[in-house]
């Protein structure tokens, strides 16, 4: 196959998988109401993905903020300006580390789980079962795992900025001796609300994508076990790529 | 058995009309004619079993009278009404009135036997919990499975999950009951009490029965109407007695499992003396 036709069958591939996407997203839309009146099932969601992500998202936000600690006092300490290591940290964490690793860490976790379940269920029939109880699996199974995800990523977002901001204090402030005060002073100082709104709203557009892929992968996946493996892997390439492209663009519009 | 379900009542009313009805119905898959021109009908409160070799559209079937799929051209009428035409939302109150058990249970691997038993009132109704606790306790009660319903589905055998599924199909008290390969994989013990539950389904509770399935010796036991579809087009029809001395090649083949006939042995092959001394492709 030449380049030319190679290049044109991926570009088609391409729309047609985010017509899919589109579509699958505003089937998922119109069952919302339906399913927003069973809250109980997004709460289990909430929990699943959110509670029992957190002990990978606290350990990894401690050792993130440590090496920042170490990094950030080496660099800063040639400047001789080491005091300011609260603030740099802290918006780097905010704005950038925080959201981009909880949602990479999310994918990992979370949205392996959710793709890989709900292609099990479709593999072992579960959700035609539920079609043939006139259940609509969309809104029983689609909707609050979306939703838990959606929900989810913002929160555990806080709190990796919240422990890596606690690692940071441990490795500068304890370790090497940082003056607490103006650790703390300064931060508080320099970082705005605008800047932790461009946390929460990454975290927010990364749930989205996060969610939105890892269920659709699941529900469209190929009822067998290579085809259940494959959805698992692509939702965290996908969600991995899309993260990091996502970030670029909003960081540049929120500049 | 301590239990009143045992007790089996032996006469039934006779057939008044058919609730599922194909006429004339032509479906194909990626250029492949799986039916063409199917016409059969399945009596209300009866046992009919639809048969046929591996590969001549039985699951589809099952999936055309559910309105899983859409045929080509013909019609298919349940209790009168076309399946093929209806909206979503009306599909799915059709549905409410069939149970399905699908070949593996198809069980909600999340929930355990109860909550599954319990899942179509939980979605479909506002009963008290007392009520619903009373349901599916007769529901389990019936299919013998009372004393297994904390246990999760990954616990079960398959022909307790069989007939855990059995029960949730017939949690909302259906109109017709279908069966998509009931006995298969299934120890003698397992394959006798399904045959015993889908009869005290029907018998008793008059449920029209659709039982798919390549079981020839099961069915003989079970189905009053028997269909074997080969080719797209049924076959033959009739009672087991009646199939037996078919004239029909296929039919006699199918019955009695004979490994040639018309099914042949050999895939198609190009000839085997010929590539057995030509070149290697």
């Amino acid at each position: 196959m030449s380049l030319f036709a190679e290049l044109l069958e991926s570009s088609r591939n391409f729309v047609s998988t985010m017509g899919a996407v589109t579509l699958f997203f505003g089937r998922t839309m119109v069952q919302l109401p339906a399913a927003l009146t069973r809250p109980g099932l997004i709460i289990e969601q909430v929990h699943n993905a959110g509670a029992l992500s957190l002990v990978i998202i606290m350990t990894c936000g401690l050792f993130v903020g440590g090496v920042l600690g170490l990094t950030g006092y080496d660099l800063l300490l040639r400047f001789g300006s080491e005091d300011a290591l609260g603030t740099a940290a802290a918006l780097a964490l905010i704005k950038q580390l925080g959201p981009v690793v909880t949602a990479l860490l999310f994918a990992g976790r979370a949205g392996t789980a959710l793709a890989s379940e709900i292609g099990l269920m479709r593999a072992t029939d579960q959700l035609t079962a539920m079609e043939m109880m006139a259940v609509d699996p969309i809104r029983r199974v689609v909707v609050p795992r979306f939703l838990g995800g959606l929900i989810s990523l913002p929160l555990l977002t806080i709190i990796f900025i919240a422990i890596g901001i606690f690692g940071v204090q441990v490795v500068g402030v304890q370790q090497f001796g940082v003056d607490p005060a103006s650790f703390w002073s300064q931060m508080r100082a320099a970082v705005e609300v605008s800047d932790i709104m461009e946390g929460v709203i990454k975290g927010t557009v990364f749930g989205f994508a996060c969610s939105l892929i890892a269920v659709y992968e699941g529900y469209n996946a190929i009822p067998t076990a290579e085809g259940v493996g494959r959805a698992t892997t692509r939702t965290v390439v996908i969600s991995a790529v899309l993260v990091l492209i996502f970030n670029y663009m909003l960081t540049a519009v929120m500049l | 058995m301590p239990h009143s379900t045992a007790a089996v009542p032996t006469t039934r009313p006779a057939v008044t009309d058919n609730l599922v009805e194909i006429r004339d119905v032509h479906y194909s898959v990626g250029g492949r004619a799986i039916f063409s021109g199917l016409t059969l009908s399945i009596p209300r409160g009866r046992i009919t079993a639809i048969m046929g070799p591996s590969g001549t559209g039985k699951t589809t079937l099952l999936r055309l009278i559910t309105g899983q799929s859409k045929p080509d051209s013909g019609q298919i009428l349940f209790d009168g009404l076309e399946v093929s035409t209806l909206k979503l939302r009306e599909l799915y109150e059709l549905r409410r009135r069939m149970g399905m058990l699908f070949q593996n249970g198809a069980l909600l691997t999340d929930m355990d036997v109860f909550e599954n038993v319990a899942f179509p009132l939980r979605e479909h109704t506002k009963l008290p919990e007392s009520l619903i606790r009373n349901v599916v306790l007769t529901k389990l009660q019936a299919v013998g499975l009372r004393g297994a319903a904390e246990l999760m589905p990954a616990e079960l055998s398959g022909g307790m999950a069989r007939r855990v599924a059995l029960a949730r199909s017939m949690a909302m008290d259906p109109d017709m009951l279908i069966y998509d390969e009931p006995f298969t994989g299934l120890d003698p013990i397992s394959m006798g009490m399904i045959v015993r539950l889908v009869r005290q389904m029907n018998y008793a509770l008059g449920i029209t029965s659709l039982v798919v399935s390549h079981d020839v010796e099961e069915l003989s036991i079970l189905a009053d109407t028997s269909y074997i579809i080969s080719g797209g087009k049924v076959a033959a029809a009739g009672t087991f007695v009646e199939l037996k001395d078919h004239d029909s090649e296929i039919v006699n083949q199918f019955i009695n499992g004979l490994a040639d006939g018309p099914v042949p042995f050999h895939y198609p092959a190009p000839d085997y003396y010929q590539q057995l001394l030509g070149e290697p492709q």
